[in-house]
């Protein structure tokens, strides 16, 4: 599949990115059933927090387009921090201050007000890293 | 007026030219049915009618005339089939000739045609006449949507017996002027017309004739390429159902460009549906091309096709990374599918490819891939049945394939492990393709894959699902290559097992245990299986080893496994039956033999769990034999129950006899189980012996005190014959002494809690059937809620009447159980409860709150949703119940009315709210959880109720997102998300 074929006409930045396997639904485990043991959180609830965001120009999520990856996800439930890095589809995409923006704010609405965020961008995969 | 003035005969009557004048000058509708009625009842000719209409018809006046012409249009339209061959012709020539008329008059003008199209005396060659005068004089095109109608018809009514001939493309281009159809229907359309119906119409008429194709096809393919979505499918399924009419010769010019539009949608859309219609499409095509009968010389199209399509394909399959190789597998799939021809062909070009890219590529996922692109192809082979044997295609590659196969089974990704597994399958359902060297060896492959360790479970269910099916289809490879393997395992365990547990060689006996059962596939292989099983249960219980209940479990659900497979052939079923039914009986009957020293090894199988589980097996057994054997089974298990009579069994030289209904002090009452799993299993035309004897006894066990186990079988058991009794005098004898010994009990003393579960069981078995007593007992079961002792447990057996049990009273037990009895004990008894609830006294309030909970939450939703808001206000009330029943079931009553009926409930948004956070904080998690789906189905409400709430909600939200439940924060952060929204542009 190539996507954006048939989008706004041609002034995309990327109109043909490559898509990416979304991952299911997560399994639920004998463990999350049951009422005692506490289930801290982790990187693929982080993940599954974001991983639906739609991305500004395509009608594709961010997990699709590979901008967010459960691997670029840092998270410690005890020293309630989050880190996550994110790789803009290409290096000058216009749009990666409002990714970031998006997930910080989708993080930001999810998260236990205890956490302490960082959303960055991948080192090295775009012109305006610090921005 | 050529047909008028050659027909000059019979005077007109004055009351003919009466009707006439009121409907042409005086304007007035009724005359026209009047006339038609008439010429229809005999009295006028319609040649009379034409004489009186005379000189309306050449008034220079056009509204004058079409007036006319419309009245003896719609006399012909009544009366078509009267008409004569020499007067359809005349009128013919008249109408042909009024098209030239003013456009007023053309609408009856073809009203009139639209009648002469119908008559069955039609001469040859008029309707080319017709048709050819109205493409020449009418443009069909601008006419308003009526009248394009009647031309329509015109032309349906010709072409369902006639030649279209000379009018191809007129007629072409008058119906497809509307494709592709985009039609919304309006609001409150009176003829409920759909778009999918004008579709579904337009797509007959297009793909009614080969002869459109010339101008169909091109017309098809620009649709296609259009960037309209709703264009691509209509043309995609119209092609596709053209191609149930056409041949080569129509399809020929246009299949390079048919095949590239279909390509590039395959490889290139976004959307499944278009990709799916594009498949189809190109299935049809290709079956279409195998379908056509060629001349001698003639090129045979469908080579070329499909080469076509192998080369543009081929290249992608090679590069397992690429995006393109699914789309490209999926064409060639959807083209080989079509035809043995196509499957042949491509197959042979594909198979080649595959197994060279398979080893040209060393990771496991590329691999996976194009084993899992083979596996596609190989299945297709199954659609096919060839009747020589060397020309099947795959005997060429049948080693290669094997090998291919046994590598992946070994290969360490459990991926590729279970592609391997599911190919294999493929592969064996191929008639005599594999060696009975391939079938050893697949056979020792999947012994080792069913003993995989934890982790690999999906590839072990998988190994053990082909085991059932190749076993099935080679009995002979699996009895001597793979049970004698799981017999020997079988007795490996067994000397562990007196050694004591090791929990690795625990769990490989729990595999053997189940690859027993999976491979019981076969008649002949069950009969090698099923004794290993037993023999294996006679030696847990000769005392020599330590058995748990767990093991004992563990053998009986390989049993019921077996039971199962067993069930669809009569011969198995009843080998099965005869074989484990009494061996279990046995088994049992010892183990309850009055000991005198009692030893702990024995009583295992006493245990409630080791008793179900027998129960399960037996129940299973039992429910699929022919109503003639299990007469004859009976005959020995009910007067071993009754009567000691143990002759049956096997190893029957028990210490002292078997009374399960006298003796009180050991285990042999709990027996009634089996008894039970049995008889409530029967077909129910089958007659049980000393039936009057058993129920009593049954009754007489169930109100015993000494053993809750026996006497909930016994009341079980009792209630299970109670069902399938045919209605008469002897069940109301039964139901009699019920109610008696149920009243006797309930009164006072050490009984009461055995009387009520009687009680429950009866009712149920009642209520299943509709019988009229029922509401009898439910009422009687509606006073117990009050009861301060009992109260609590009658509300939970609200939860048993309403639920489906397992074991008796069950539809595969061959019980009478309503379709709909749940709604109709809802309609009976609701109203009761709410009102019992009203006027119960505080402390027993919670009873009825909890009955009602159970009722609501079996009810299916639809039914419940209309109920509801009736109910709202008890629902509310029992938000504030503590119990974690009724709250739950209450959340979830309220959470799909928050969805439909949103303007009821912002009425209580208050209420609602502060409930619904308090229950947020419950501290069991499936009523948190409840409440947060409730919270976010409260946003449906109306945003200007919820607005006020809103950062008050929020705030309370951020708790549950540190709730130390995931499944919890997961609901949160949805309904806080929700909440977030509400009020936001675009909400």
């Amino acid at each position: 599949m190539v996507g954006g074929g048939g989008v706004g006409g041609g002034l995309l930045e990327n109109a043909n990115p490559l898509i990416y396997q979304r991952s299911g639904e997560r399994p639920v485990t004998a463990g999350e059933e049951d009422e005692q043991v506490p289930d801290s959180i982790d990187a693929r609830e982080i993940f599954d927090l974001i991983r639906s965001i739609n991305d500004p120009e395509h009608p594709l999520t961010l997990e699709e387009l590979n901008v967010v990856e459960q691997v670029r996800v840092q998270v410690s439930d005890p020293e309630s921090t989050v880190a996550v890095a994110f790789t803009p589809t290409i290096p000058h995409c216009s749009m990666a201050t409002l990714i970031g923006l998006s997930i910080k704010v989708k993080l930001l609405r999810s998260l236990p007000q205890r956490f302490k965020m960082d959303v960055h961008i991948t080192p090295g995969t775009h012109a305006s890293e610090h921005a | 007026m050529a047909a008028a003035a050659a027909l000059e005969a019979a005077a007109p009557t004055g009351a003919l030219w009466g009707l006439v004048h009121d409907f042409v000058m005086g304007q007035q509708e009724g005359p026209a049915d009047q006339v038609a009625a008439d010429v229809k009842s005999g009295n006028y000719t319609v040649l009379q009618v034409v004489e009186a209409l005379g000189s309306s018809l050449e008034n220079p006046e056009p509204r004058t005339r079409a007036r006319g012409i419309q009245l003896l249009s719609q006399v012909l339209l009544h009366c078509h089939t009267l008409l004569l061959e020499k007067e359809v012709v005349h009128l013919i020539l008249f109408y042909e000739n009024r098209l030239k008329d003013h456009h007023l008059v053309i609408p009856s003008v073809l009203q009139g045609l639209k009648a002469l199209s119908l008559c069955v005396a039609l001469p040859s060659g008029l309707a080319v006449s017709v048709l050819k005068a109205i493409f020449q004089e009418v443009h069909v095109q601008s006419l308003p949507q009526v009248d394009r109608h009647t031309v329509y018809n015109i032309i349906t009514n010709f072409m369902r017996t006639r030649e279209e001939g000379p009018f191809v493309e007129e007629l072409f281009e008058v119906t497809s002027c509307y494709f592709p159809i985009d039609f919304t229907p309006p609001p409150n359309d009176p003829h409920g017309i759909q778009r999918e119906d004008l579709i579904l119409s337009l797509r007959t008429v297009l793909a009614s004739t080969p002869r459109f194709a010339e101008f169909l096809l091109p017309l098809l393919i620009e649709k296609v390429d259009s960037e309209v979505l709703s264009a691509k499918l209509d043309s995609l399924q119209t092609l596709n159902a053209c191609c149930a009419v056409y041949g080569q010769k129509e399809l020929k010019d246009f299949l390079p460009s048919l095949w590239a539009s279909i390509r590039r949608e395959v490889f290139q859309t976004a959307s499944e549906r278009v990709e799916a219609e594009g498949l189809a499409a190109l299935h049809s095509l290709t079956a279409c091309l195998s379908r056509s009968v060629l001349r001698a010389d003639a090129e045979d199209l469908l080579d070329s096709f499909l080469s076509n399509i192998l080369q543009d394909c081929r290249h992608h399959l090679c590069e397992p990374d690429m995006k393109l190789v699914w789309p490209s597998a999926k064409l060639l799939q959807a083209a080989a599918g079509a035809s043995a021809r196509a499957c042949d062909y491509i197959t042979s070009n594909v198979l080649p490819l595959l197994l060279e890219q398979f080893h040209k590529h060393s990771q496991s996922s590329q691999r996976r891939t194009i084993l899992e692109m083979l596996l596609g192809f190989l299945k297709l082979q199954q659609k096919w049945s060839y009747e020589d044997k060397d020309q099947r295609p795959l005997n060429g590659f049948k080693d290669q394939l094997c090998s291919l196969v046994f590598m992946a089974l070994t290969d360490p990704s459990t991926q590729l492990q279970l592609v391997g597994i599911r190919t294999l399958t493929v592969l064996g359902a191929q008639p005599d393709l594999l060696s009975s060297e391939d079938l050893e060896l697949a056979v020792g492959h999947l012994y080792r894959l069913s003993f995989l360790e934890e982790d690999s479970q999906s590839c072990r269910v998988a190994a053990l699902e082909a085991s059932g099916t190749l076993a099935a289809l080679y009995p002979v490879a699996f009895s001597s290559h793979l049970v004698p393997k799981l017999a020997e395992e079988l007795r490996v365990g067994e000397s562990n097992l007196t050694k004591g547990d090791e929990p690795t060689q625990c769990s490989r006996h729990l595999c053997c245990l189940q690859a027993l059962s999976a491979v019981s596939t076969h008649p002949s292989i069950v009969k090698e299986t099923l004794p290993l099983l037993l023999q294996h249960l006679w030696q847990v219980n000769r005392g020599n080893m330590v058995a748990q209940s767990s093991d004992v479990i563990a053998v009986c659900q390989s049993l019921k496994q077996m039971a199962e497979k067993c069930q669809q052939d009569p011969e198995s079923c009843w080998y099965f039956h005869q074989t484990a039914i009494p061996c279990l009986l046995a088994l049992a009957v010892q183990a309850s033999m009055p000991e005198k020293e009692p030893s702990v090894l024995k009583k295992v199988l006493l245990e409630d769990e080791v008793l179900a589980a027998m129960v399960s097996v037996i129940g299973t057994a039992t429910t699929h034999l022919s109503p003639e054997l299990a007469a004859q089974s009976v005959t020995h298990i009910v007067p071993l129950f009754l009567d000691g009579n143990v002759s049956f069994l096997p190893e029957n030289s028990f210490p002292s006899r078997f009374q399960p209904f006298q003796d009180d002090a050991s285990g042999q009452r709990r027996l009634i189980a089996l008894l039970m799993a049995f008889v409530c299993s029967l077909p129910r035309n089958v007659e049980i012996p000393q039936l009057n004897q058993l129920m009593r006894e049954l009754l007489e066990l169930s109100c015993c005190h000494s053993c809750p186990f026996s006497s909930t079988a016994a009341a079980k058991c009792f209630a299970g014959l109670l069902n399938k009794h045919p209605a008469g005098q002897q069940l109301d004898e039964f139901l009699q002494l019920a109610v008696d010994k149920v009243e006797a009990g309930l009164g006072s003393g050490p009984c009461r809690s055995q009387a009520f579960t009687l009680l429950l069981w009866v009712t149920k078995a009642l209520v299943l059937r509709y019988h009229p007593l029922s509401s009898c007992l439910t009422a009687r079961l509606m006073d117990l809620l009050n009861d301060p002792e009992l109260g609590p447990a009658a509300a939970d057996g609200f939860s048993l009447l309403m639920s489906d049990c397992t074991d008796v009273l069950t539809r595969a037990g061959h019980a009478e159980v309503r379709i709909m009895f749940r709604q109709r004990f809802f309609t009976d008894n609701v109203p009761a409860l709410v009102q019992g609830f009203h006027a119960a006294p505080q402390d027993v309030k919670p009873n009825y709150l909890k009955g009602l909970s159970h009722v609501l939450n079996r009810l299916p939703k639809p039914v419940l949703l209309p109920e509801l808001p009736t109910l709202l206000s008890l629902l509310l009330e029992a938000l504030s119940c503590p119990d974690c029943v009724v709250q739950l079931s209450t959340l979830s009553c309220l959470q799909p009315l928050l969805l439909e009926a949103p303007q009821v409930m912002s009425l209580h948004v208050d209420n609602l709210v502060t409930k619904f956070l308090n229950l947020s904080s419950s501290p069991s998690m499936a009523v948190r959880i409840a409440a947060l789906q409730c919270m976010h189905a409260l946003t449906r409400l109306p945003t200007p109720v919820l607005l006020p709430y809103k950062p008050q909600v929020i705030r309370a939200l951020a708790k549950p997102l540190d709730d130390k439940k995931r499944l919890v924060r997961k609901e949160a952060v949805s309904a806080r998300g929700e909440w977030f929204l509400l009020g936001s542009p675009g909400s």
